[in-house]
């Protein structure tokens, strides 16, 4: 059963055996006449619904143009915006008409014999190849790439060094890390640090009132943010633009009350919390998702992008989902007022890991 | 009636007028300044085979088309800038609202610009439907073979096109600057910190400082409307010029051979149909667009760092990989003061990579284990290729499975369940799940085979139910008409794996030339064809068919009689009695 091998290096496989046909090939099928065909009747009413279908079109387009015009802004029909309906749909039909009449002349109407071609292998013929082959030879040949290797390896150093010139000044498409933690262009940047700071209050979210301990019910969360979002910025106006964005997505956080003796602090973070209530980094240590859905019950807070829930009465512990460390504490102490404010900065980077977070 | 008298829509002779011939000035004119004429020559008669499934690839292809339009209407109105403005355009609810100029202009083009809502709904809508066509053609060309020599890089490119395709969608709907997209945004500024060593600095380069900074909009504009469809444009190109080179695969039929292709010519139906298509793909793209609400950016509300909404999810086609972040552990490492998260780095940035390459290397696999070096122009029916059909569906669950774990949440409210609990089922399913598809199918598609065998030899059921003169019913068996059998039967047989290995001849001794993985290749390929069912060989046809006639010659006859089960216990005489076949 051995194919013979026709030129190629490559061993033919002995075991592939070639297509042994059972029946003799029937041919293609008899061509069959369609009633356009034969008949002039059917041919002309062809040719009418073809013609009629692009008149359709045509239609369409006009009512496409007038809906363009006349209808407004607000109008609505069976409850959505009749513009877009209304633009929509004449389009649909303007092109839905002429692909069916192109469709149905095809099918109708044009020659329907299905013709035969012959294939040709993918390859060359051997002779082309060869010439081909022996072209590239004299090529290289000529050129003394082998025989000069000096020239040969040089250039090649030099055109692999020449990317550098395209990958190097990538390093200006942004400030790193180090970069913006040393220079500080905004407050809490960089990200080891947050714009938290010591005695800096925690605010509610939104409205950026204060927030005093009796304010909250034993059960109670709070989405807050560090006052300075809403007063951070040049004579105490709110910071805007980047320094706001980024306070925002490293200083969210939430603020729980639960019973005292629920709470089982940390090693170190006996005076973290306020009378029962405590307060978390609203990022996610996974990929970085605000975390926001709360069972009070349980005290889990979990994350609505991948579902790692951390238990706020245990450190923000993970108890279930990818995420692989708790949840930053923020520690928090009651200012002169009565206001709740931060100890300190967050004491780890908030968000998710990365490789020098350590 | 003899036809071919009135038949004039099939006219040989060319249409003669009373002016000169205007379709030969124009190409007389147009070939001597271009010398196109002997290309066209050969391209414009050209023979496209027919079948449905051979239009799924046109659907991307004319999707994208729909894409590139409604595109270029878009950026006329998109500003792609995260510079903060306040709101005060037509819609209400954010009036008043500091936002970004990127998300402020969605809501233009969503409120103010006449026709800018159906522009963007038909653009997201083409983006589903480019994605999932190419997928479904993905699925198509595997499963009939058609990746097999001379066709393996295009299915490279098909590769290509469709991780390149995702990007597109995703730099796409990150664009509006929207809560949903931003946060969607904000998990791949995760993913990209998660990698080793060098995480921090691309995500600082990539935001252009710390997240979110004011870059990262722009910097996707320039990606989404240039970058990526350029690449795209040019690997299309690529597709469409080899698909032309090899002529299109057919299915074996009466007429159909390896070295032939029969199906219409490109001039003038295959234009018509093809061309007509286009506009039906852009008509069902603006009634989607006209009634189908999609990404109604203007209630997610512009992006804020500090805000999510629950049910948060990627388009479907990030769903996958998402799942699998949902499901995966959460491991971490922390060695000598460095972290290696590995549970955003395997299912985020290792296994669609790894999944990715796999896939791409399928024809080089399926040509490295089957031995085959031939040229396959004809296709097979995914059941005569079980192992290989059983490989795709296998994969195919794994993704689904991914993928539905991407809306675990979801699930979960719906069905009232434990989140917990289908976390934990889906993570033993995305690994059993797969071994039983493949198991399934490989029986499934066997069972099939027998299927075709047993109508070659004994011909189709009839639906006939034949009372012979004892009482017995039996069904009535015709042979297959000769073009079904012919077409049934037009396919290879496996090749015949030896008892020994492959590097080793019949005596043990190595074999010249067997490889490295020779061993393990031979044992991958016993796996791949055992229990495989061939063609009947012509003996067996001719028995079976004999067969077949002696059971009519006995049903339509008088002679021999039904065994009842008390005409032979003995009790009678049965000299006289002939059993029916033997």
């Amino acid at each position: 059963m051995s194919t013979h091998s026709d030129g190629h290096d490559e061993p033919v496989d002995e075991n592939l055996p070639a297509r042994d046909d059972l029946y003799a090939n029937p041919g293609l099928p008899e061509h069959h006449w369609r009633p356009t065909d034969v008949d002039p009747k059917a041919e002309r009413r062809a040719e009418r619904q073809v013609a009629t279908l692009f008149v359709l079109s045509a239609i369409c387009t006009v009512l496409f143009v007038v809906a363009y015009f006349s209808v407004g802004k607000d109008d609505t029909v069976i409850g959505l915006g009749a513009q877009n309906v209304s633009l929509g749909l004449a389009l649909s039909g303007a092109l839905l008409f002429i692909g069916i009449g192109i469709i149905q002349w095809a099918r109708k109407l044009m020659g329907d014999h299905e013709i035969v071609e012959y294939r040709h292998p993918a390859s060359s013929s051997e002779e082309d190849r060869a010439a081909t082959v022996e072209a590239l030879q004299l090529g290289l040949e000529e050129s003394g790439i082998g025989r000069r290797p000096l020239v040969r390896n040089s250039l090649l150093g030099a055109v692999g060094l020449v990317g550098v010139t395209a990958i190097v000044p990538l390093w200006d498409l942004g400030p790193t890390n180090a970069k913006v933690t040393k220079e500080q262009p905004y407050p809490g940047a960089g990200l080891e640090h947050t714009v938290w700071d010591q005695g800096m209050r925690v605010v509610r979210d939104v409205v950026g009132t204060p927030i005093k301990p009796s304010d909250l019910q034993i059960g109670d969360l709070v989405n807050a943010e560090p006052e300075a979002l809403f007063n951070g910025g040049e004579d105490g106006e709110p910071l805007e633009g980047v320094a706001l964005q980024v306070g925002k997505s490293k200083g969210a956080v939430v603020v729980v009350r639960m019973e005292p003796e629920q709470i089982t602090p940390g090693k170190g973070r006996e005076n973290w919390s306020v009378d029962g209530i405590v307060c978390y980094s609203k990022i996610c240590t996974h990929v970085g998702c605000p975390i926001s859905l709360y069972e009070r019950t349980t005290h889990h807070l979990l994350c609505p992008c991948h579902q790692s829930t951390f238990d706020l009465a245990d450190s923000a512990r993970v108890v279930f989902g990818p995420a692989a460390r708790p949840l930053p504490q923020l520690p928090l102490a009651v200012d002169d007022e009565g206001y709740l404010v931060a100890q300190s900065d967050f004491t780890e980077p908030v968000g998710p890991s990365y490789w020098e977070r350590g | 009636m003899d036809t071919t008298k009135v038949a004039n829509t099939n006219g040989t002779a060319a249409a003669t007028g009373g002016k000169p011939n205007r379709a030969a000035a124009v190409a007389t004119w147009a070939d001597e300044r271009l010398g196109i004429a002997s290309m066209a020559k050969k391209n414009l008669r050209k023979v496209f085979p027919d079948h449905w499934s051979f239009m799924l690839g046109e659907i991307a292809l004319w999707s994208f088309v729909v894409l590139l339009l409604t595109g270029v209407f878009l950026t006329l109105w998109f500003t792609p800038s995260m510079g903060e403005v306040q709101y005060n355009g037509t819609y209400e609810q954010l009036r008043g609202v500091h936002m970004s100029e990127a998300y402020a202009s969605s809501l233009k083009i969503s409120f103010d610009v006449r026709g800018g809502l159906l522009m963007r709904q038909m653009h997201h809508w083409a983006a589903m439907l480019f994605i999932a066509s190419m997928m479904v053609h993905l699925l198509r060309v595997f499963f009939t073979g058609a990746f097999r020599k001379p066709r393996e890089l295009n299915w490279v490119i098909g590769c290509l096109l469709l991780i390149l395709g995702t990007l597109e969608g995703f730099t796409g709907y990150s664009l509006p600057d929207d809560l949903l997209s931003g946060t969607g945004v904000r998990a791949a500024d995760g993913f990209i910190k998660a990698s080793p060593v060098i995480g921090t600095y691309m995500s600082f380069l990539l935001f252009g400082g710390e997240f979110p900074g004011d870059s990262i909009i722009p910097r996707l504009y320039t990606v989404h409307v240039l970058l990526i469809p350029g690449l795209l444009l040019a690997l299309i190109a690529a597709h469409m010029l080899l698909l032309v080179y090899h002529k299109h695969t057919q299915w074996p039929g009466p007429g159909r051979t390896e070295k032939n292709v029969v199906g219409f010519p490109m001039l003038p139906v295959y234009a018509a149909k093809a061309g007509g298509f286009f506009f039906i793909v852009f008509g069902v793209t603006a009634f989607m667009g006209a009634l189908l609400s999609i990404n109604p950016v203007w209630k997610y509300g512009p992006y804020d760092p500090s805000k999510v909404t629950a049910g948060s999810q990627p388009d479907w086609y990030m769903g996958w990989p998402d799942g699998a972040l949902r499901i995966m552990p959460g491991l971490e490492t922390h060695i000598w003061g460095f972290t290696i998260s590995w549970n955003i780095m395997l299912p985020i940035l290792i296994l669609p990579v790894v999944s990715f390459l796999f896939v791409l290397m399928l024809p080089f696999l399926d040509a490295w284990i089957t031995g085959d070096k031939r040229e396959h122009h004809l296709l097979e029916r995914p059941r005569n290729a079980p192992t290989r059909t059983a490989l795709m569906v296998a994969l195919m669950t794994w993704y689904g499975l991914f993928w539905v774990a991407g809306g675990n949440d979801i699930i979960a409210i719906k069905l009232h369940s434990s989140i917990n609990e289908i976390t934990y089922f889906l993570r033993a399913a995305v690994l059993i799940g797969p071994v039983l598809a493949f198991v399934i199918t490989r029986r499934w598609c066997i069972s099939l085979q027998r299927k075709d065998n047993e109508t070659l030899l004994h011909g189709y059921e009839t639906g006939i139910i034949m009372r012979s003169a004892e009482g017995g019913y039996s069904e009535r068996h015709l042979p297959l008409p000769e073009s079904k059998a012919y077409t049934l039967t037009a396919r290879d047989r496996d090749p015949v794996v030896n008892g020994h290995d492959e590097g080793t001849d019949a005596n043990g001794l190595p074999a010249p030339g067997g490889g490295r993985f020779a061993g393990l290749r031979h044992r991958v390929r016993t796996v791949w064809y055992s229990d495989n069912v061939q063609k009947p060989t012509v003996e067996e046809l001719e028995d079976g068919h004999h067969h077949a006639e002696h059971e009519h010659e006995l049903q339509a006859g008088d002679e021999g009689h039904a065994a009842d089960g008390h005409q032979f216990d003995g009790h009678h005489l049965v000299e006289d009695e002939s059993l029916r076949g033997h």
